[in-house]
């Protein structure tokens, strides 16, 4: 399978700029990244249906080998609309954080900072369990709470 | 193919075409919410018939091929019904109905007449469709299709009303999805450039005559874009991250069918495209890591909702673990735990829904007394966590026998080393639930810090209660709430009714085995499937 030289430099730059992007925090710089990305992968998938021939267009006349590859075009179709699809409803998601926010960036998660900051000692699971804890009044059993302290090697 | 006889199979398409003619007149319908509801409810229902009778037709075991538009495979479509297939579609929908239900009964009992969600029913109706065509897909594109109808859907139901914290979470969600269906874009780019085909009987054939080297780049990059989907452990952080914050039905339908789409993808690439077990070690170490991170965040969590996202992560390891054993032991009882695990799994969110409507909050700091106050509540979370958590006779614990049954058949250090690893995640499940229950259910709500009014005092009280402090601050967390029905019987008797259908899956676990037992060896021999699809004799293994 023969590949075009040039597509292949112009699929590379698309998907070093389209993950440069894709890794900023700012959302309309991710949605371009995607944009970029998915065109990246387009040309991909056109490359990826050989060498081009004619229009596959069925004449009687041509060879089966001479019409170029039409597999791959429907694919594009295909994922454009969905880009297409994706784009326009990140759109709509960055325009809706700018009204909330008035933020382009991609917000940190606070349930999950607070998790992380939590001390590791939790106060109903971790504290000390009284030990004299009877009920049955005996002649060397004492009322408890009075030697908290002692426990075990009273 | 064309001219085959009329059977169940024949009505395949129509499992993914319903629910989307369905959302299509939900959509027009959007103004009259009772005949929306209505349409949606009826679509579903019919679906799941449908989907009944083909699972009946392949219960014996045989393979299925539909071919659409006439184009003979493996140039045109087809969707292929194999026991797999079926049985993965019905319990889907058992549970999306089930979802739907509950949803429908908090809106009449919300009365939301012009609320914000006249798009749910569409959206929901979308998404369903998205799940019936990734299961039925026949191909890698149109299972690529199928992913994306699903996740659109999905980026419309967790954004649902679009606040603060749903576009926050939302943001991540789509673009941690966009990233891994441009990955599945690619890997398909560079499987139809190496085979020419991306029909999946097809690339069974072809897939082994390409050189090894580029077969496993392949094999990996399939594995990546499925592992995000699925939530396998270095690519699982959006999960927990994302779920939480959509409503409690929202969030419930994602948890149960998601990522078991990307677990059947996995499954579908280990068993047909790539049988010959090449990445089961570095897939069962993915599998431990999985299992032991997801269920260390699940303790770490004060919230139910979040800590029933990371065992949810947690427990996709359990699935990945039974697919890299690979053997048929190993692959029933993972076919098993999935169906296990997408029920337990939504009806315990369905439940953490449930708790949040009664208790204004899922965080257990702030919760008590709940199983003094509705001790039916008690029971239908009961049930599902001791089942999720592993302890017989339950479901989840015959599945995890199975897939540690599987495991020390296999017999390398690394089972061996997974089978210690699941039995610990199964232990520390069960401390995270106990946590959640001791601090919920058994705690008076007097010792939890700030709980709310509703929890102290009885219902009537409270609705005095909740009504002073709306009247004096409109904009605090009681304004929603007015003189809605705490718990309404539908939402009770949907959560209950899946709860059961979890308990079935217990109670019918002999049958439901020798299925799932003959299914991972149809699964194991691609011949079958291979031959469905092209036609008798194609098949190479």
């Amino acid at each position: 399978m023969s590949t075009n030289i040039t597509l292949l430099i112009v699929m590379g730059v698309l998907f070093a700029v389209g993950i440069y992007l894709l890794l900023e925090r700012s959302l309309t710089r991710v949605l371009l990244g995607i944009v970029v990305l998915g065109n990246g992968v387009n040309l991909l998938i056109l490359s990826a249906g050989g060498r081009r021939g004619e229009a596959p267009l069925y004449r009687s006349a041509l060879d089966a080998q001479e019409y170029s590859d039409p597999l791959p075009q429907a694919l594009i179709l295909t994922a454009i609309v969905i880009t297409f699809a994706v784009t326009a409803f990140m759109l709509g998601i960055i325009y809706r954080s700018w009204v909330i926010s008035r933020a382009d960036v991609v917000a940190d998660d606070d349930e999950d900072l607070r998790v992380s900051q939590q001390s590791t000692f939790d106060f109903e699971e971790d504290s000390p369990v009284p030990e004299d804890t009877t009920e049955f009044e005996g002649e060397d059993a004492e009322p408890a709470g009075n030697h908290p302290e002692k426990g075990p090697h009273a | 193919m064309i001219d085959a006889p009329l059977t169940a199979v024949s009505f395949a398409p129509l499992v993914v075409a319903l629910p989307i003619f369905g959302a299509a007149l939900a959509f027009i319908l959007r103004r009259k919410r009772r005949t929306q509801r209505l349409v949606t409810i009826a679509v579903l229902v019919i679906t799941l018939c449908l989907e009944a009778w083909m699972l009946a037709t392949v219960w014996g075991g045989g393979t299925y091929s539909v071919t659409l538009g006439g184009w003979a495979p493996p140039f045109g479509i087809s969707m292929v019904v194999d026991g797999f297939s079926a049985f993965m579609l019905v319990v889907s929908s058992i549970v999306s109905l089930a979802v739907l239900l509950y949803a429908t009964s908090q809106g009449m009992a919300d009365g939301d007449e012009d609320g914000p969600v006249s798009i749910f029913h569409p959206a929901y109706l979308i998404l369903v469709a998205g799940v019936s065509n990734a299961f039925l897909a026949g191909d890698l594109f149109n299972l690529y299709v199928g992913f994306e109808i699903l996740l659109t859907a999905s980026y419309v139901l967790l954004t649902l009303g679009g606040t603060t914290a749903r576009i926050r979470a939302g943001t991540t969600y789509v673009v941690v999805s966009v990233a891994s269906s441009l990955l599945f874009l690619i890997a398909i780019g560079m499987i139809y450039a190496a085979a020419g085909t991306v029909n999946m009987a097809d690339l069974a054939v072809k897939l082994p005559e390409i050189s090894p080297g580029t077969q496993t780049v392949l094999h990996v990059m399939l594995l990546v874009a499925f592992g995000i989907k699925a939530a396998v452990f270095p690519l699982s952080f959006w999960l927990p991250d994302s779920y939480p914050t959509a409503p409690a039905p929202v969030t419930a339908v994602f948890a149960g069918l998601l990522t078991k789409v990307g677990v059947y993808a996995i499954i579908r690439t280990e068993t047909l495209l790539f049988p010959a077990n090449q990445l089961s070690e570095p897939l069962m170490v993915v599998a431990g890591l999985t299992m032991l991170v997801g269920i260390l965040g699940a303790v770490a969590q004060t919230d139910i909702k979040r800590m029933l996202s990371f065992t949810l992560t947690s427990h996709i390891g359990f699935l990945i673990f039974g697919v890299a054993v690979g053997n048929q032991l190993g692959l029933g009882a993972t076919i098993y735990y999935v169906a296990h695990h997408i029920v337990v799994q939504t009806s315990l969110f369905l439940v953490a829904g449930l708790i949040e409507r009664r208790a204004g909050t899922s965080n257990i700091e702030r919760l008590g007394s709940l199983a003094k106050l509705s001790p039916l509540l008690a029971l239908l979370f009961f049930v599902p966590a001791m089942n999720l958590g592993g302890i017989p006779p339950f479901s989840g614990f015959l599945g995890k026998l199975g897939l540690v049954q599987g495991g020390a058949e296999l017999g390398t250090p690394v089972a061996w080393a997974l089978v210690g690893v699941s039995l610990l995640t199964s232990l520390l499940t069960l401390l995270a639930i106990a946590r959640v229950w001791n601090r919920a259910f058994w705690r008076k709500a007097e010792d939890a810090t700030d709980p709310d009014p509703l929890l102290l005092v009885g219902v009537e009280a409270a609705r005095g209660a909740t009504y002073d402090i709306v009247a004096n601050e409109p904009a605090s967390r009681y304004s929603d709430r007015g003189n809605t029905a705490l718990l309404p019987n539908g939402m009770l008797a949907m959560t209950a009714a899946l709860v059961l259908v979890g308990v079935a899956l217990t109670v019918f676990a002999g049958p439901l085995f020798e299925f799932s037992d003959q299914v991972a060896g149809q699964l194991l021999d691609p011949n079958n499937y291979i031959e469905a699809v092209l036609g008798t004799g194609q098949g190479v293994r």
